[in-house]
């Protein structure tokens, strides 16, 4: 194929190939940066949380009136929905992952330490509490009973004993060897020893940037029971029965119990959805943009690859006249369209790298892949042949007898 | 002519339906697109409280010194978005402002006195009586209580519109009691709707939704110990218990004062710097004073209400727009040199440029005009989708006011002229004679 007549033709048409190569390029910038995010927020509410999800919802009770004997209320209450049919276990905490509300504090590797090692989310929970939200202990042990003590929200103490995220404890001692060492948390001059680390636990919040990103798996579990006038108990229920033990386990708490206030039973899986709700649906807005987009642009190169076809009617049909074939037409018609789209591509590259790089600096964007961008250049020039096939084989289909009418 | 031009226009349009519905789809997508985002923006942008929110302002204090290991936002000027409790209780003492407010956010059981109803969970703000004068809260019943109340601690409150509806079936409810937490309050007033958005008096948590079901008085709040929703942040371990935070540097009251001109701005912060001078003189600071007050707009603007996500949204639609536009030019180039014929025509006729850059640009008016109509639609339809994929907080801002409209409308037909700018000065620039020769 001759490029060179179809550059000089296209010489007379400049505003219209400067006009589909400005669109192209755009397109291009905006979906490489368009489709990044949007698998950012996708991964993003698909982090584990390192709760085993199903079967698992929470109870969010209140007590009325501020009772004295909280401790023993949660106690009669725990038992009780243990002993529900369908239950696994039950466990009381003040805190679990993606409610977006919690407690953060730093962490020590010394009493008198001035900038702390890291910041960590705590959780509060007895011996009940990794298997009922069905953590996976991947070294040391669990709490015993005789480790738990009480604790309300105003209270400041040190534990004893703690469980640690093997991030927080790799962060902490790089060596691997967390486990029966101390640490320093809430503020404290006594040690705390490490005795058991979990595979993973999430903390509490869920945002995209800054600390509760950086921060994401630095949780630890400390050995109380959370006496407050209000709590969440989490429920581990037998396989398909946790629709069932919702039910149940509202009656059977309203019985032993009127004076409270059961404000929600959540499936944790709908709290996922919940703090997840914005990110999946920026992800879903942006698939609707850019599909929009690849629309646009593509109906735009038809509507004027087919006007630059009707406009050279009679040049089409004297060069078939001369001799040119149908493939020879169609195949001016896509390289034309290579040639602008090519162009518009490589200005696109160049916009995609510089949108990131702008986002990089002011809303803490990670780096675009450029492998993307290109995957995404060849998308755009692949769209190109795709909407100029139409007008082209139109062009293609144009009978050689037109060179001899006047136009 | 101009009812003869538009009437040529639309029939020009009609000749080539296809490039027409091109145009006007790729207007209406781009508008639609941009207007969705543009309009939840700018209510999230929008001045809350206006006509006052230049005499509104946001205290501030720095009680956590240089040492402390940064402030809780991160903020280079070491400012905390909320007080102490001895801060917030020393400037309610020195009453300084035409009005002031500590006040923080709570929640707490309230049980009906329905024994069928079950018992349910309330926002609760504990303001001083200032707040309802301050922020011109609306009364649908009674009134706020008085300074003479913050001062007894009395046990009053003050309900919603909705929790009005709720408990007494929207009757006038002033006088009767409702028992929160297991104690009884007095209600001495309702409030008619009252949303401002965003909710500039307290950022902590959802930003744009409606604030709390029942107003208690700060003073009768804190002797009852109601527990804390928001954010409590602390630069050091306080003591143990409710009298433990309350004597702590932990932040967690916000502070709005009311100062009606400059003047009494410029002696607040006057004030402000002595308070912190006095306490650097007591010993509490070991730091010179570092104080700011901020009228709404700052405060919206220094809290960064508007979240990265939606300024990410409002660029991506709006570069959307830009390519749309794009389109529409090439698209309206080849439907103006397609008609170079009855352009040389009319010229050779004795129309001279003027008229024919006339007759163009009322084609592409209408083009602009019918991409409108569409845009709207699609912006209607594009907010909905907003409501049901969003979190309830945005939902709340995805409404479309008149003003919203005459942007659609204005944004849809100027930029549709602008881009029929440079095909319509092609169609003035056609030689009559050289498309009569042609045949």
């Amino acid at each position: 194929m001759e490029i060179l007549p179809i550059l000089s033709a296209m010489r007379r048409n400049k505003v219209g190939a400067v006009l589909i190569a400005l669109q192209i390029a755009v397109t291009l910038g905006i979906l490489c940066n368009g489709l990044f995010i949007m698998q950012q927020r996708l991964a993003l509410s698909h982090r584990p949380s390192g709760m085993v999800e199903s079967d698992l919802f929470a109870i969010d009770n209140e007590w009325i009136g501020n009772p004295a004997d909280v401790s023993s209320r949660i106690q009669t209450d725990l038992a009780a929905l243990r002993a529900l049919p369908g239950v696994v276990d039950a466990a009381n905490t003040d805190d679990y992952p993606m409610t977006n509300s919690g407690w953060s504090e730093g962490v020590d590797l010394s009493p008198d330490q001035q900038t702390s090692s890291a910041f960590m989310s705590l959780y509060m929970g007895d011996e009940h509490l990794i298997g009922t939200l069905g953590l996976k202990l991947v070294a040391g042990r669990n709490f015993e009973p005789s480790e738990i003590l009480d604790r309300g929200s105003t209270d400041r103490v040190q534990p004893a004993t703690i469980i640690l995220t093997r991030a927080l404890a790799d962060k902490l001692f790089p060596d691997g060897k967390a486990v029966g060492r101390s640490i320093y948390v809430e503020g404290g001059k006594r040690p705390t020893q490490i005795v058991g680390i979990v595979d993973r636990l999430q903390i509490p919040w869920t945002g995209a940037s800054g600390w509760q990103q950086k921060y994401f798996e630095y949780s630890v579990i400390e050995p109380y029971q959370f006496v407050d006038t209000g709590s969440w108990y989490m429920v581990r229920t037998k396989p398909g029965q946790l629709d069932a033990v919702i039910q149940s386990a509202r009656k059977r708490l309203l019985e032993i119990d009127r004076n409270r206030v059961i404000q929600k039973i959540e499936p944790v899986t709908d709290t996922r959805v919940t703090a997840y709700r914005d990110d999946r649906g920026l992800a879903v807005i942006l698939a609707v943009v850019c599909a929009a987009l690849v629309a646009v642009t593509g109906f735009g190169i038809v509507g004027l690859t087919s006007y630059w076809v009707s406009q050279r009617r009679r040049q089409i049909g004297i060069r078939r006249a001369l001799g040119a074939t149908r493939g020879a037409i169609l195949r001016y018609f896509q390289t034309e369209n290579l040639l602008i789209a090519s162009a518009g591509a490589v200005v696109g590259v160049g916009l995609a790298i510089g949108i990131n790089l702008w986002m990089v600096s002011s809303f803490e964007m990670p780096r675009l892949n450029v492998v993307w961008t290109l995957v995404g250049a060849v998308a755009v020039l692949l769209l190109g042949q795709l909407a100029v096939l139409w007008p082209a084989m139109r062009a293609a289909s144009l009978p050689p007898a037109l060179a001899t009418r006047s136009a | 002519m101009f009812g003869y031009y538009c009437g040529l226009a639309i029939r020009s349009l009609k000749r080539n339906v296809v490039l027409t519905v091109l145009m006007i789809a790729a207007i209406g997508v781009g508008i639609g697109a941009s207007m969705t985002t543009l309009t939840v923006f700018r209510a999230m942008g929008s001045d809350p409280i206006q006509g006052k929110s230049e005499q509104l302002f946001a205290v501030q204090i720095d009680n956590w010194g240089p040492s402390a290991s940064g402030s809780a936002s991160g903020k280079p000027d070491r400012l905390q978005s909320q007080l102490s409790y001895i801060d917030a209780m020393n400037l309610m003492q020195a009453h300084p402002a035409k009005r002031q407010s500590a006040m923080y956010a709570s929640s707490l059981a309230l049980t009906p006195s329905n024994p069928d109803l079950h018992a349910f969970r309330v926002h609760v703000r504990a303001p001083y009586t200032d707040f309802f004068a301050m922020f011109e809260v609306p009364f649908l019943y009674g009134a706020p209580w008085g300074s003479a109340d913050d001062a007894a601690h009395a046990e009053v409150v003050v309900i919603t519109r909705a929790l009005n509806e709720k408990l007494f079936q929207g009757a006038n409810s002033v006088g009767k009691t409702v028992n929160l937490d297991g104690h009884d309050y007095r209600v001495v007033g309702v409030i008619d709707d009252w949303q401002p958005i965003p909710k500039f008096y307290d950022l902590n948590d959802e930003k744009f939704s409606k604030g709390a079901d029942i107003y208690v008085p700060f003073t009768r709040a804190i002797d009852r110990q109601m527990g804390i929703e928001g954010n409590i942040n602390c630069r050091e371990n306080s003591d143990s218990g409710w009298e433990g935070r309350l004597h702590s540097e932990c932040v967690w009251v916000q502070f709005w004062a009311e100062l009606p001109n400059a003047a009494a701005a410029a002696d607040y912060r006057r004030f402000l710097q002595n308070y912190a001078s006095q306490q650097q003189a007591s010993g509490r600071f070991h730091w010179p004073p570092n104080t700011s007050i901020k009228d709404v707009r700052e405060w919206l603007a220094y809290e960064d209400v508007i979240p990265d996500e939606f300024r990410i949204l409002v660029l991506v639609s709006f570069s959307f727009l830009f390519v749309c536009l794009l389109n529409a030019m090439g698209l309206m180039l080849a439907k103006t040199m397609g008609r170079a014929r009855d352009i040389g025509v009319r010229r050779a006729l004795g129309a001279d440029r003027g008229a024919i850059f006339a007759q163009c640009l009322i084609e592409s008016g209408v083009i602009g005009l019918a991409g409108a109509v569409l845009g709207l639609l699609l912006t209607g339809l594009g907010l909905f989708g907003l409501r049901t994929l969003l979190s309830q907080d945005i939902a709340n801002l995805t409404h479309l006011d008149l003003v919203d409209v005459g942007i659609v409308i204005a944004l849809a037909v100027s930029a549709t002229l602008l881009a029929g700018l440079y095909p319509t000065w092609r169609a003035t620039t056609i030689q009559p004679a050289w498309q009569l020769k042609a045949n």
